[in-house]
């Protein structure tokens, strides 16, 4: 059985893996940390936060400050699907954010059974119309 | 010099005996009681109300009662909401409850701040405890208790509460509350949440629960000195009458039940109502995965200067229990007034189950009963009685952040969902607080309810809506500025109007907030403060791969009568920060941009003080996003085509906006790879990145990593044990700066022979 426990991230109670919702990737243990098995990109938070009042004029401009806050992004390695953001402090070590307790994961479920697995999924399918 | 040895006489069982009654005799003071103050379950079941369940236990009795005395609590709070004269009940910022006879809540208001609410309980347990049986206090029928010092339990002391016991036939069944954010206090600063305040004994009127009304009237001489303590003596006045006639309304409700059911029906209905709720929480909690999810909040200031503020939270499921740990948060300040009593922490916390994860549940200090949250004493979210705290919304809210972000990560998996997964909310009070003497020669001192626009966070399914609604308060009001523009010296030239690109991306965007710009027009004696963080580091954080808001500056034009300009010069006007900070077209103005923790100000006319309200968080990857929904945005003035294009990476004609689906797609695809080609995997990554302290360039409070125990005072040499309290002063800003103005003179060889 497997487990969706964020829109990207799933644990297969078999093999005891997170894995990629998106391209089935096998990320990492499940009873590890997901983002051992993630890449990292150290961003520059004015990239996505771009500065509204001019940088050469104003010490505040919207954007975070680079040199207090970076974003770091962790995606699947396999398909690129950007699975979890971290803003974090410069140097802070990266938060192992879900804890897994995996027998008790796996009881859980056998209780439940399959019929009880959430239905939403990571499936987008765009809009091709200009309609509004 | 030889030692000597002197040791008195032991006392006898007798002396002991008489020293005991003579210290139980003799209290100096009744200040919080720390076994009230620190437990927020309910009370025992008591033999009268096991009395009461044995007679009356029927659900549709229970169901029907609960309903009436629902019914009777929003009556009072529609009865404050109308006739209230703070601005804050105006906009609902307000609340009313019953409460057990034992002092829990059992029953608030639908609308309004439950956080109140969820908080009276303590006030009410006091009155219990030390002025039940007191021959100089007691408790009788027609009395009314007033109360605002959190330390007692509260937020902050802006907000007060009117309490009444109800009796009937002469026996207590229950007590009645309202609450309402009044403003003004008497403090340091106007408008009751000082930030100014380095002590508790700046922050104004410090009310520990006490007896203002006897009979069903106020006590005049009471009352007087309550005015005389305030800036708004009016207000004051009004406000508890209008709180006490709402919990007089709710009275006669309850009293209909007592005559229609009797008093073990109200007395059973309140215990089972709260019995109830707490059991279907635990079993709710029993459906989340068995984990422990890890958070933190950042706040970036202290409201007086830019600093790192961690706000620690690890919060783990087993079972039926859930344990918020907020071990590792920064050590409470010793004289800045961002610290919370934990209580306050609490109640915010609650809200996030009673408002964004499980409304269906009535509404109640029940939800959040079995819950259990750890803390480090005298830290920022426990901290203690001599610490300032009149600005401790910073930590409730960003507290909250933290617990909903935990929380979202626990409900994906769970098949029962009362809500849909949610990234966070935005959680700062963007708004002008302010004070001074109005056109009508009125003192005031008050803020904009424009603290209740948060944006709110997109969810699993949906853009977060704009503007939204606080989070201390899903169903209050952002209010009419017109009406308030009738009452103050000021306007909202620019009002509702959406920040462009100050965004939170995501699959889902987060819902954007609106820009504020004011300027006083009628009074040489009025002006503005605003308390909110977030001008550096955002107070929040994304979910499932979606960012977070950006950070939010406030911004000033001095030299300049916008009034003027607008009557000779119109067209010189612009309606965004944006244009007006970067085109800069009011020549002679001077144009400055500052964090968002602005000391009250004195403006002069026409001058411009500038805010945006703040984004709620986005959820999932961005490159996922419906493009149409990217054009929408556009169209809609949320996002530059620029800055769409660059993030989202969607291709569109710039003239006609019309889509090129293959080449998003290509577009996107490309950027994926781009992705992986930048970043590294995760053990190389933090090779490089991982520190063991806090970087040297700023001052950072709270643990560094795992290693919660060992917290950070403002400097990577500067700690304290998580366990071990020690005070921790800020230098004024002012002589921050004087020092480092001083240091520049004297490398330079300029400060003279000045003697030291």
């Amino acid at each position: 059985m497997k487990i969706p426990m964020t829109e990207y991230l799933r644990i297969d109670l078999e093999t005891e893996k997170w894995e990629c919702r998106v391209c089935d990737h096998e990320i990492a243990p499940a009873e590890g940390n997901y983002k051992e098995g993630l890449l990292v990109h150290n961003r520059d938070p004015r990239e996505i936060h771009p500065p509204i009042l001019d940088p050469e004029r104003y010490r505040f401009t919207f954007s975070p400050d680079p040199e207090w806050v970076r974003i770091l992004e962790f995606c699947c390695p396999k398909c690129g699907t950007q699975v979890e953001t971290e803003y974090a402090i410069p140097g802070h070590p990266p938060l192992w954010d879900m804890q897994v307790d995996l027998p008790a994961l796996k009881a859980q479920w056998a209780a439940r059974g399959t019929e009880a697995l959430p239905d939403a999924g990571p499936a987008v399918i765009p809009g091709r119309g200009h309609s509004h | 010099m030889n030692e000597m040895t002197i040791r008195g006489k032991l006392p006898s069982a007798e002396e002991i005996t008489l020293i005991k009654k003579f210290l139980d005799d003799t209290t100096l003071f009744l200040g919080p009681d720390p076994e009230i103050m620190q437990n927020h379950d309910i009370m025992p079941r008591t033999a009268i109300e096991d009395a009461a369940i044995a007679q009356v236990s029927d659900a549709h009795t229970v169901a029907k009662i609960r309903d009436r005395i629902q019914a009777g609590c929003d009556e009072g709070y529609e009865m404050v909401e109308q006739m209230g004269a703070a601005p804050g009940a105006k906009w609902g910022d307000v609340i009313t409850g019953v409460y057990s006879a034992s002092g829990d809540l059992a029953i608030a208001s639908a609308g309004g701040v439950l956080i109140f609410s969820a908080l009276v309980h303590h006030p009410i347990k006091f009155i219990i405890k030390n002025w039940m049986n007191d021959p100089t206090v007691g408790v009788k029928e027609g009395d009314g208790f007033i109360h605002n010092d959190s330390r007692y339990g509260n937020v902050h002391n802006t907000d007060q509460s009117m309490i009444i016991p109800i009796f009937h036939k002469g026996k207590l069944v229950c007590w009645v509350a309202s609450t309402v954010h009044e403003g003004e206090n008497g403090a340091i600063e106007p408008g009751g949440m000082p930030s100014m305040a380095e002590s508790p004994s700046d922050e104004g009127l410090k009310m520990s629960p006490f007896k203002v009304v006897e009979n069903y009237q106020i006590k005049r001489d009471i009352l007087t000195f309550l005015q005389n303590s305030v800036r708004e003596p009016k207000l004051q006045y009004e406000d508890m009458k209008v709180k006490l006639f709402a919990c007089l309304r709710i009275k006669q409700r309850i009293e209909e039940t007592l005559n229609s059911d009797g008093p073990e029906a109200l007395m059973a209905t309140l215990r089972l109502t709260m019995e109830n709720v707490r059991a279907e929480v635990k079993r709710r909690i029993s459906e989340w995965p068995d984990m422990t999810v890890r958070t933190y909040i950042i706040q970036d200031s202290t409201l007086r200067e830019n600093c790192v503020v961690k706000i620690n939270c690890k919060l783990t499921k087993t079972g039926d229990r859930l344990i918020f740990d907020f071990r590792g948060s920064s050590p409470e300040f010793t004289n800045r007034a961002t610290n919370t009593i934990v209580a306050g922490l609490k109640g915010m916390l609650a809200q996030v189950f009673l408002c964004y994860v499980w409304p269906d549940l009535p509404r109640g200090q029940a939800a959040f009963a079995p819950i259990e949250v750890i803390t480090d004493p005298h830290s920022i979210v426990n901290c203690s009685y001599d610490a300032p705290n009149s600005q401790s919304l910073m930590s409730i809210f960003t507290g909250f952040t933290a617990g909903q972000h935990a929380v979202a990560k626990f409900l994906y998996s769970c098949p029962e969902k009362f809500t849909k997964v949610h990234a966070p909310t935005f959680n700062m009070i963007n708004t002008f607080i302010w004070g001074g003497v109005s056109q009508h020669g009125e003192t005031l001192g008050n803020l904009c309810a424009d603290l209740n626009g948060m944006g709110a966070g997109a969810t699993a399914n949906r853009d977060g809506e704009h503007a939204l609604a606080p989070i201390f308060a899903t169903m209050a009001d952002i209010g009419e500025q017109e009406l308030n523009e009738e009452e103050v010296p000021f306007l909202q030239l620019v009002s509702k109007k959406m920040t462009r690109d100050a965004i939170a991306p995501g699959k889902y965007r987060g819902g954007q907030g609106y820009t504020m710009m004011v300027a006083t027009k009628d009074s040489e004696q009025w002006g503005f403060m605003t308390t909110a963080q977030g001008a550096k580091i955002p107070p929040i954080q994304g979910l499932f791969g979606g960012y977070a808001c950006g950070t939010y500056p406030l911004s000033k034009v001095k030299n300049v009568d916008v009034y003027d300009v607008l009557m000779n010069q119109p067209e010189k006007f612009r309606h965004s920060i944006e244009e007006i900070m970067n085109e800069q077209p009011f020549e002679e103005a001077s144009y400055s941009t500052h964090h968002m923790g602005m000391g009250f100000e004195i403006s002069k006319r026409g001058e411009l003080f500038m805010i945006s309200q703040g984004a709620g968080a986005g959820y999932g990857d961005l490159l996922e996003r419906d493009p149409v929904s990217v054009i929408k945005d556009i169209e809609e003035g949320l996002m530059s085509p620029e800055v769409a294009a660059r993030l989202y990476k969607v291709v569109f004609d710039p003239k006609t906006l019309a889509i090129d689906f293959d080449a998003t797609e290509a577009a996107r695809a490309a950027e994926r790879q781009a992705r992986i080609a930048r970043s590294v995997p995760y053990a190389e990554f933090i090779k490089g990145w991982n520190q063991p302290k806090p970087p040297a360039h700023l001052q950072y409070f709270g643990c560094w990593g795992d290693d919660v125990g060992t917290l950070y005072m403002g400097s990577a040499d500067v700690t304290r044990r998580g366990d071990q309290p020690r005070p921790n002063y800020m230098m004024h800003p002012k002589d921050v700066r004087i020092a480092e103005l001083e240091a520049r003179l004297e490398a330079v060889g300029a400060m003279g022979n000045e003697k030291k």
